[in-house]
């Protein structure tokens, strides 16, 4: 998933420095986790907790959580974010 | 003195590493490299070949002390540190600094030691040899910032040796018995020493000695740093709390709230420790469930968590060690020079995030199982979610942002050989624990019932990372993943480095001003005094200036009036 590389010139670009690669590891991705959403079919649930019967309770818990998680970390910037010598400063 | 040496045998092998550690400074260098290797391997032949049961009591100075007691708790946790010191010290051959070998054994020796007592004075004793040993790691770094952050992890470390001391005075006081077994919150002592305990463990609020410490040590001195400290606290943890329903929150929360952080850090070795804390609160949660299955899970996991957490700190380790730096916003793109270790990097990310085939997943899953056949609802959701979130920041985060991402232009050469080595053999036991864990869940301290690879199981774990892996690409791909950015977040310790500071700067400044107005109104009295005396008494005031003899005559006759008056009238 490397971006928009800038190697120095003289350097032979590897795959993952033409976006359009970046773009199709993204495609796969999507196809691999569309795959494994359905893979609840496979397997009959022993579940814990009724919500596990829901159908890809794994998958729509770590997309949510994970963009929660990341979405809430980025507004805690705002309260908690320093300057990098914050404590070197009283010195 | 040999009847002494003869009730300590067999030798605990902490003692042995300590001892064998003291030669370190004496050897040549080249020398002490082969021999920092040949002296874990040793005493893990040693240490695998000892009788169980309780050796080397002592009695001294009235104490009944146990310097040996070979069960499955102490040996699987000795075991997996013996590795760790030969992984880490493999690590270091490179290094020539005799001073960082010699404590790396005897840091590692203590720990050991610790983990094979069975008395809470030796406990103790080797606790507070962890703190002194361990510190000279950090300032091994030489710089200043390395300074002051080792001073601050040597205050909290000792004081939570302080702390534990005067739990076992209350706890012996209370029940007569120094045994370093059960203890639970109902001991006197009890609270003291879960509270001891807990600052090892990095308790939430009690925690950030770990971050402030470990990413300013040396290169590999904080590989070796992630392997012991914190394990030999949960260690101590399920010996002497194992059921104590409060660990449950306590993990829970230690398992959720670090990786808010991991995500806006910047330095990837503090990313590190942050889910180094995450890491460790499920553990904590499997201690505070207690049952069976739930201490086996914090066991095993504690065997993986060792391993996978030292391999992803060489990684990042030998960044540091090619690049100077081991920042996100200076990093990307090493992929290109760094291969190899981009690969056993990508191996460690794996295994923390518990991918099936990878060691965190055999150990991990014990712990979910049990909180989830224990009925922890609301627990089970936030190790879920953290489960998610770490792979989020160890298993993506670090190895994108340091191997991938943008291009940072750098062009590093691949790691040292020797550093190669160690993370080739680290992560050859992490896949090989993944794929084949019977060996590690026979060392268990209980027999293991359980089946990690089912259907149900890969699959869910499947859905539940790679749907978090898909969340971070669609906050990549749209931009709104927060960027690296140079910068310090407040945490914990902003409170005893800002705060406390502030306060005593501010009652400072105060008995200050105080002084200041009081010591003014003193010097405006004395002044006014003197200016008073001067003004009556002075050459010109009105009592001291020379009169002339006429109005002297003049005074005197007046006052012999007044005294005539007087005396007239008195009479």
């Amino acid at each position: 998933m490397a971006q928009h590389s800038s190697p120095p010139p003289g350097e032979t670009r590897r795959w993952l420095d033409e976006p359009r690669n970046v773009t199709k590891v993204v495609w796969t991705l999507v196809a691999v986790c569309a795959l494994l959403f359905l893979g609840d079919l496979l397997y009959e649930k022993h579940p814990h907790f009724a919500v596990e019967y829901l159908f890809g309770f794994y998958a729509i818990y770590g997309f949510v959580g994970s963009v929660g998680l990341v979405l809430a970390a980025k507004w805690m910037r705002k309260i908690l974010m320093r300057d990098e010598d914050y404590y070197d400063r009283d010195r | 003195m040999t009847a002494i040496a003869e009730l300590a045998m067999p030798l605990s092998p902490g003692l042995l590493v300590v001892l064998g550690g003291l030669l370190v400074p004496l050897l040549p260098v080249a020398l002490a490299r082969l021999y920092v290797l040949a002296l874990p391997a040793a005493v893990l032949a040693y240490t695998l070949a000892l009788p169980s049961g309780e050796h080397a009591a002592i009695a001294f100075m009235g104490l009944d002390l146990q310097l040996l007691r070979v069960d499955k708790l102490s040996t699987v946790f000795g075991s997996i540190f013996l590795i760790a010191l030969f992984l880490g010290n493999l690590y270091a051959w490179h290094e020539s600094d005799r001073m960082q070998r010699t404590a790396a054994q005897i840091y590692a020796g203590a720990a050991i030691g610790a983990a094979f007592v069975g008395d809470l004075v030796s406990l103790f004793v080797f606790w507070e040899l962890t703190a002194i040993a361990s510190v000279f790691l950090i300032w091994a770094a030489g710089t200043d910032r390395a300074f002051r952050a080792g001073m601050r992890y040597l205050v909290i470390q000792v004081g939570s040796g302080v702390i534990l001391l005067a739990g076992v005075l209350f706890h012996v006081h209370g029940t007569g018995s120094l045994a370093f077994g059960h203890i639970g919150l109902d001991s006197p002592g009890g609270p003291l020493i879960l509270i001891a305990f807990g600052i090892k463990c990095a308790f939430p609020l009690l925690h950030n000695w770990l971050q402030d410490a470990y990413p300013e040590a040396t290169v590999t001195g904080t590989v070796v740093l992630s392997a012991f400290t914190t394990k030999l606290a949960v260690y101590a943890l399920a010996r002497s709390f194992a059921g104590t329903e409060m660990l449950i929150w306590i993990g829970a929360t230690m398992t959720a709230f670090p990786i808010f952080y991991a995500v806006i850090e910047n330095d990837l070795r503090r990313v590190l420790a942050y889910s180094l804390n995450n890491q460790l609160g499920f553990m904590v949660v499997g201690v505070g469930i207690g049952t069976e299955m739930a201490l086996n899970g914090t066991a095993a996991h504690a065997f993986s968590h060792i391993l996978y957490k030292a391999l992803l700190f060489m990684a990042m380790g030998a960044v540091l060690f090619r690049t100077g730096t081991c920042k996100g916003s200076e990093l990307g793109g090493l992929y290109k020079t760094m291969p190899w270790t981009t690969g056993f990097c990508i191996v460690g990310a794996a295994s923390i995030s518990a991918f099936p085939l990878f060691s965190g997943f055999i150990s991990k899953s014990m712990i979910l199982t049990a909180a989830g056949s224990e009925g922890h609802y609301i627990t089970w959701g936030v190790l879920l979610f953290a489960s998610a979130g770490v792979f989020h920041h160890s298993g993506i985060k670090v190895p994108f942002f340091a191997f991938f991402a943008h291009d940072s232009g750098k062009r590093p050469k691949e790691a040292p050989w020797n550093m190669l080595l160690a993370m080739a053999a680290t992560a050859a036991l992490c896949i090989g624990i993944g794929i084949w864990p019977d060996p590690l869940y026979a060392m268990l301290p209980f027999p293991v019932d359980f089946v990690p690879y089912t259907t149900g199981h890969v699959i869910t774990q499947l859905q539940l990372l790679l749907f978090a892996a898909l969340a971070f690409t669609f906050l990549m791909r749209t931009g709104l993943y927060p960027p690296e950015l140079r910068s310090t977040n407040l945490d914990s310790d902003w409170i005893y480095r800002k705060v406390l500071p502030a306060i005593v700067r501010g009652i400072g400044r105060g008995i200050d001003a105080v002084w200041g107005s009081l010591t003014g109104i003193g010097l405006a009295l004395v002044s006014v005094a003197i200016d008073g005396s001067a003004r009556n008494f002075g050459p010109n005031g009105l009592v001291g200036r020379t009169v002339r003899v006429g109005n002297g005559v003049a005074w005197v006759t007046a006052l012999l009036l007044v005294v005539l008056l007087v005396s007239y009238a008195a009479s």
